[in-house]
């Protein structure tokens, strides 16, 4: 598919859903505009009239690609699946994509949206256990599932749309100070992945708007 | 590919994630067993050594199927639709394909998980207006969406996943009493066609006195 223009993906250097679709372009070369959507100064830019026109669930990323907006991340990782070469993110086999899609949709669905920052706004003081308990819960069963499907990746020996969601899901972990060495496979795939340069390029540490204070 | 034994859902007749599962496989025509987890009783029959061993996460679905397991409802759909004929409820487009995603993507991920039966016990308070605001305000956003993608259905005019989402959502917003359900149109529309109302909630294998 011809494409004129860069893609403009509209995020937050720590957001976690916006890291993934970071990691995706990275991995299929995609070059990309950034334009940055502050979640906690001015009240949260995702909640101006121009920002809720772009994407009207009021949170990053929202992606504009090929003429069109999209928002959820896994839907832009998957269209960008569709439309451009470069290296597979799912699986050919019918089983493993569905093992890919299920590990994806565990932290996508599963976990992230339960320690995501409108909803520790919604709990208040309490947030920091809030989100330990759903990302330790997550990860506890994240970890045997991952003891069957994943080689030196995920699933098998390919990076797949499960690493992209993973690596996020352990940096948030790591935030909330949930001890991740209670998990050695996740602890291992993400040693591994974050030598990948895709992971590393893309890192909340050294994007465009991440803070001077905590930049690499 | 080649089946030998019918498919298995462990659900609930009321969880809207096991229903997506149901109306997917009624579209499908596929014939399944269904094995019942009931989420409140014993403590919820989820929790069981036996239903972890089957999904670590300890939720409604799991399905058995082609010798795998598999959790998460839309990775089922997703992996019925690669692996099955019958009526396709991904478009071909790719654009249309991503919008499919999304809609499903902003229920499943944006608004079901944080009203659901786990989430709601583990609040001290106020269950009830916490799942209203996390609906209300998912189907405020759905509706300006919607506007731009449905035709007679979520999207354009061939019943897809979008739509496998939507109508278990509304029927979690009428059940919570949230007092205004958009997409009404939609929802009436995709209600009428046979495999949502065979998998309805209210005559399934495990429904209380078949009733609502």
């Amino acid at each position: 598919m011809a494409t004129q223009t860069k893609p403009i993906l509209h995020g937050y250097f720590r957001s976690s859903c916006s890291w993934r679709v970071r990691i995706a372009f990275a991995l299929k070369g995609i070059e990309f505009d950034h334009l940055p959507v502050n979640l906690i100064k001015d009240g949260g830019q995702q909640l101006t009239d121009q920002y809720k026109a772009l994407n009207p669930m009021q949170q990053v990323p929202a992606v504009q690609i090929d003429g069109i907006t999209l928002s959820q991340s896994l839907a832009v990782i998957q269209y960008i699946e569709e439309t451009r070469p470069g290296p597979r993110l799912l699986p050919a086999d019918p089983k493993k994509r569905a093992q890919v899609r299920m590990i994806s949709d565990l932290i996508a669905s599963g976990i992230q949206p339960m320690q995501n920052l409108y909803v520790l706004q919604k709990i208040g003081a309490e947030k920091l256990q809030w989100g330990q308990h759903f990302i330790q819960r997550g990860f506890e069963a994240l970890e045997p599932i991952l003891k069957e499907t994943a080689s030196k990746y995920c699933v098998g020996d390919e990076i797949s749309m499960a690493d992209i969601c993973l690596v996020p899901q352990v940096y948030n972990a790591e935030r909330f100070k949930v001890d991740v060495d209670q998990f050695p496979t996740i602890k291992r795939l993400n040693q591994t992945l974050m030598k990948v340069d895709a992971f590393k390029l893309s890192h909340p540490s050294c994007q465009p708007d991440t803070p001077a204070d905590i930049r690499t | 590919m080649a089946n030998q034994t019918k498919p298995i859902i462990h659900g609930y007749f009321r969880s809207s994630c096991s229903w997506r599962v149901r109306i997917d496989f009624a579209l499908k025509g596929i014939e399944f067993d269904q094995v019942p987890v009931n989420l409140i009783k014993d403590g919820g029959q989820q929790f069981t050594e036996q239903y972890k061993g089957l999904n670590p996460i300890q939720q409604v679905p799991a399905v058995q199927i082609d010798g795998i397991t598999l959790s998460q409802s839309l990775a089922v759909i997703q992996y019925i639709e690669e692996t099955r004929r019958g009526h396709r409820l991904l478009p071909t487009d790719p654009k249309k394909c991503a919008q499919v995603h999304m809609i499903s993507d902003f229920i499943a991920s944006g608004i079901q998980p944080v009203q659901n039966l786990y989430v709601l016990q583990k609040l001290r308070a106020e269950k009830v207006q916490w799942a209203h605001n996390f609906i209300q305000r998912g189907f405020e956003a759905l509706e300006p969406i919607l506007k731009e993608t449905a035709g007679k259905y979520c999207v354009r005019d061939e019943i897809s996943m979008a739509d496998i989402c939507l109508v278990p959502q509304v029927y979690n917003a009428e059940r919570s009493g949230c007092c205004s359900v958009p997409n009404k149109r939609l929802n009436q529309t995709v209600l009428k066609v046979d495999a949502f109302k065979e998998s309805h909630p209210s005559c399934q294998l495990d429904t209380p006195f078949r009733g609502k």
